[in-house]
């Protein structure tokens, strides 16, 4: 079944190609910060965590987004998703893979990292999220590829393999909010102290994986004529449409409970991510992410209306065109603004402003590419194994 | 590594236990801090209860602000003391002990028309050795925690350096190790002279104040409390808060002293007599 | 099976390569026992010269564990009534005052590259004057 990965075209051979290449780049740049230390990125006292940490987020959320292709397959015997719930499951596995990665890129100390096992301590929120991103992770690679291994064969999944199913869905809702409590439950970092960022985490999630997704399959209906049909791309638009609209109300909460409050504490993020924050001992003006932020809302709004009209017409070139611009809204706000905005201001109410650097870009082109990597290996292995069984079926 | 090992075993024994009790534990201290800004009503919202030993220290700023260069003269004997490294730079900055403007170190204490004494002050902001402190409750490996005595602790064998403690100190008393600090640049190293009484650090670690604990032990003041009351007597005032004879004690009971940000439920064990 | 004289003969290059490693370092280079330099003026240390030996890194990781995260800073006393800091640099380099003649002889020897010395500083080495850092 695995040798199904070593048949391709041109095509597929050069973008793995272009995607070993831009690994080797990122190991590269990795050596770099290894032995000069994580001072070869932007971070700095004041801004601690910086693309690493934020991508790490976001890309939780895309692990946790497969939940979305999943759970109407499974929960509800959803026939149409038939297609497209092995590529979630095999989206979650290459997202997780991601952070993983982005978790060791951005320890100072890599070589300790199993300390969190060998000193568990059950009051950290990361010793928890360490259990459930690798819990998922495992869930994944099991179901994914039971699954896969027996239409492969031609039959059934067996059952024993169901419990792991049933189980890995209330574990992709545990990955994001796990995540999102490394975050709001700081105290002194008013903009991530809330309780409303878990479930915000989740509805973006919802729409920034289930859009990869179909981005990938409509990429796919072209160049592997792999379609995943009709009625799941239509279904697909609700869950993202939907998933997405909920995140921009919970932001207008947030934006709400700042801007009525009027509390300082919880307009000084807010402030900055939008509209540019001024020091009140220099009386500079900092807006670095205004841009992103600004550009952000606008996709969002304009991918969720495009969305919807796109499905109206049929056109999957409009359609792919909303997806990427609600995974590219979703990204910015997510891979950018929450976790860079969440340290401004400094607790000693200063401003400093976060640049990543060329190592860290590198590192973070890097892991993409990885991740970007065994998605495909894991994308030419379903569709492969699809083709083979329903061809089969076919001529049966 | 028998020792280690038992321990391990021991450990990874009970997690699974922890794993379930822990965050009915750690809801309860959550509880506590949700002030966001504004003033607590009882300095962290319940007593604070006294059992053992809490180490904990006075700062007079006034004077400090009648004496200038003290300040400075703390922060040296301690970075001196503990290799802490100077890179020149608020990027790489690793400080212990330091000092900024009273906005800055008091953030939440913004009312209209301060004083000119208040504001141009230099107000020495250190670790504040919390009594809870959220940066032991995020540390994935122990590697902070709470002494016996009170103190804030940093074990530089087991940090990983996820600065996860960084985000979660809401004082800013932490610092990360982004270079080696035994480095140098442009021929100038960044411990100019080594302490061969105290290890420097590695690249990738966090550091921070340890209030002195190597010290206390002995029935010592920590090295900038000792500095401070040589250059006035009474400049800072180090002791048991939980023992109510202690010089620290009386000193509480007697001046007005703040806090820096209680609502957070955190209680710091520094006070400052403004 | 399909190849198999390719992958006998493939199994064979390895074996070749794994074991000239070994080879290499049974015949190569110099094999002489290491002789570490004891301080002068004393007998005994804090254990056993066997449990030293063989042990030195356990005792020291509990010094550590105790010192730090137990606060038990309380000093230890060798046979010959000797009060010894449970500390790296400031009791066991107290008496072994040479990092070079002493600790690194038998680690070199082993191939063995601990992390103490990345935070902990070493004594200053008499011969050349410099700091060994």
């Amino acid at each position: 079944m695995v040798d199904k990965v070593l048949k391709g075209n041109g095509l597929y051979w050069g973008w793995l190609t272009l995607l070993l290449m831009v690994m080797g780049a990122g190991a590269v740049a990795y050596l770099v910060q290894f032995n000069y230390g994580l001072g070869a990125t932007g971070m700095s006292r004041d801004v601690t965590w910086g693309i690493y940490i934020s991508q790490f987020t976001f890309l939780v959320g895309v692990a946790a987004g497969g939940l979305m292709l999943v759970l109407p397959y499974y929960l509800h015997d959803y026939k149409s998703f038939g297609r497209i719930t092995l590529l979630g499951e095999f989206m979650a596995i290459a997202a997780v893979v991601m952070c993983l990665m982005f978790i060791l890129a951005d320890l100072g100390q890599p070589m300790r990292a199993l300390n969190v096992i060998l000193h568990p301590t059950p009051n950290s929120m990361l010793f928890y999220d360490m259990i459930v991103l690798n819990g998922y992770l495992f869930l994944n690679i099991l179901c994914g590829f039971v699954v896969l291994a027996s239409e492969y064969r031609g039959i059934k999944y067996p059952n024993w393999v169901k419990p792991f199913i049933y189980l890995s869905i209330p574990w992709a809702i545990s990955i994001h909010t796990v995540t999102a409590f490394l975050y709001c439950g700081l105290p002194g970092r008013h903009f991530w102290l809330t309780a409303v960022l878990a479930p915000r985490f989740l509805a973006s999630a919802f729409a920034a994986g289930p859009a990869l997704l179909l981005v990938i399959a409509l990429i796919m209906k072209r160049t592997a004529n792999f379609d995943v049909g009709e009625t799941a791309k239509n279904k697909l638009v609700t869950i993202i449409g939907y998933a997405a609209i909920i995140n921009f109300f919970l932001l207008g909460c947030e934006v709400f409970v700042g801007y009525y409050s009027n509390i300082p504490g919880h307009m000084h993020t807010l402030d900055y991510l939008f509209f540019g924050l001024a020091d009140h001992s220099t009386g500079v003006i900092h807006n670095n992410l205004v841009p992103f932020m600004r550009a952000s809302v606008v996709m969002g709004i304009v991918g969720i209306i495009m969305l919807f009209v796109a499905r109206r017409q049929k056109s999957d070139a409009m359609l792919s065109t909303s997806c990427i611009l609600i995974f590219v809204a979703f990204w910015i706000d997510k891979g950018l603004g929450l976790v860079l905005g969440g340290f401004v201001p400094t607790p000693m109410e200063h401003i400093v402003e976060y640049t990543p650097t060329v190592v860290e870009l590198g590192v973070t082109a890097g892991v993409w590419a990885t991740g970007f990597f065994v998605l495909t290996l894991l994308y030419k292995l379903v569709v492969a194994v699809k083709r083979d069984s329903e061809a089969t079926l076919k001529i049966s | 590594m028998d020792n280690t090992r038992r321990k391990f075993l021991k450990l990874a024994g009970l997690t699974a236990a922890a794993g379930v009790a822990a965050p009915m534990l750690g809801s309860k201290a959550l509880a506590a801090g949700g002030g966001h800004g504004a003033p607590a009503a009882a300095g962290g919202h319940h007593e604070e209860v006294p059992s053992g030993v809490r180490y904990g220290l006075v700062i007079d700023t006034g004077k400090f602000n009648d004496n200038p260069g003290l300040a400075e003269r703390c922060q040296k004997v301690c970075h001196d003391y503990h290799n802490v490294p100077k890179f020149n730079n608020s990027k790489d900055e690793i400080k212990w002990i330091w000092t900024d403007k009273f906005a800055n170190v008091f953030p939440e204490k913004s009312h209209y028309k301060k004083d000119e004494r208040l504001n141009a002050m230099n107000i020495l902001a250190l670790c504040n050795h919390c009594d809870n402190p959220p940066c032991v409750r995020a540390c994935p490996t122990k590697a902070t925690f709470k002494n016996a005595d009170g103190a804030v602790m940093m074990d530089f064998h087991r940090c990983i350096g996820c600065r996860f403690c960084m985000a979660a100190c809401p004082y800013g008393a932490r610092s990360f190790n982004w270079r080696s600090p035994r480095g140098s640049e442009d021929g100038k190293p960044f411990i100019e002279k080594y302490n061969h009484r105290f290890p420097s650090r590695m690249r990738g670690v966090v550091e921070k104040c340890s209030l002195c604990s190597w010290r206390t032990k002995q029935g010592k003041d920590p090295l900038c409390v000792e500095e401070a009351n040589k250059g006035v007597e009474g400049a800072m005032v180090f002791g048991d808060l939980n023992d109510p004879n202690s010089e620290i004690s009386h000193v509480l009971r007697k001046r007005f002293t703040i806090q820096r940000k209680p609502s957070l439920g955190t209680k710091p064990s520094i006070f400052y007599i403004i | 099976m399909y190849d198999k004289g390719k992958v006998l003969i493939g199994l064979a290059i390895f074996l070749v390569l794994a074991l000239s490693v070994v080879g290499y370092n049974m015949t190569a280079g110099d094999n002489k026992k290491p002789e570490p330099e004891k301080p002068k003026g004393y007998t005994a240390c804090v254990k056993s010269t066997d449990y030293m030996k063989s042990s030195h890194m356990v005792l020291l990781n509990e010094w550590r564990d105790e010192v730090i995260r137990e606060g038990k800073r309380e000093m230890v006393k060798t046979p010959e009534g000797i009060m010894v800091e449970k500390s790296l640099q400031n009791g066991c380099m107290h008496c072994h005052t040479s990092k070079v003649k002493f600790c690194d002889r038998c680690h070199e020897y082993a191939s063995v590259k601990p992390y103490c010395w990345d935070c902990h500083l070493a004594p200053v080495e008499p011969a050349d004057g410099k700091e060994a850092i």
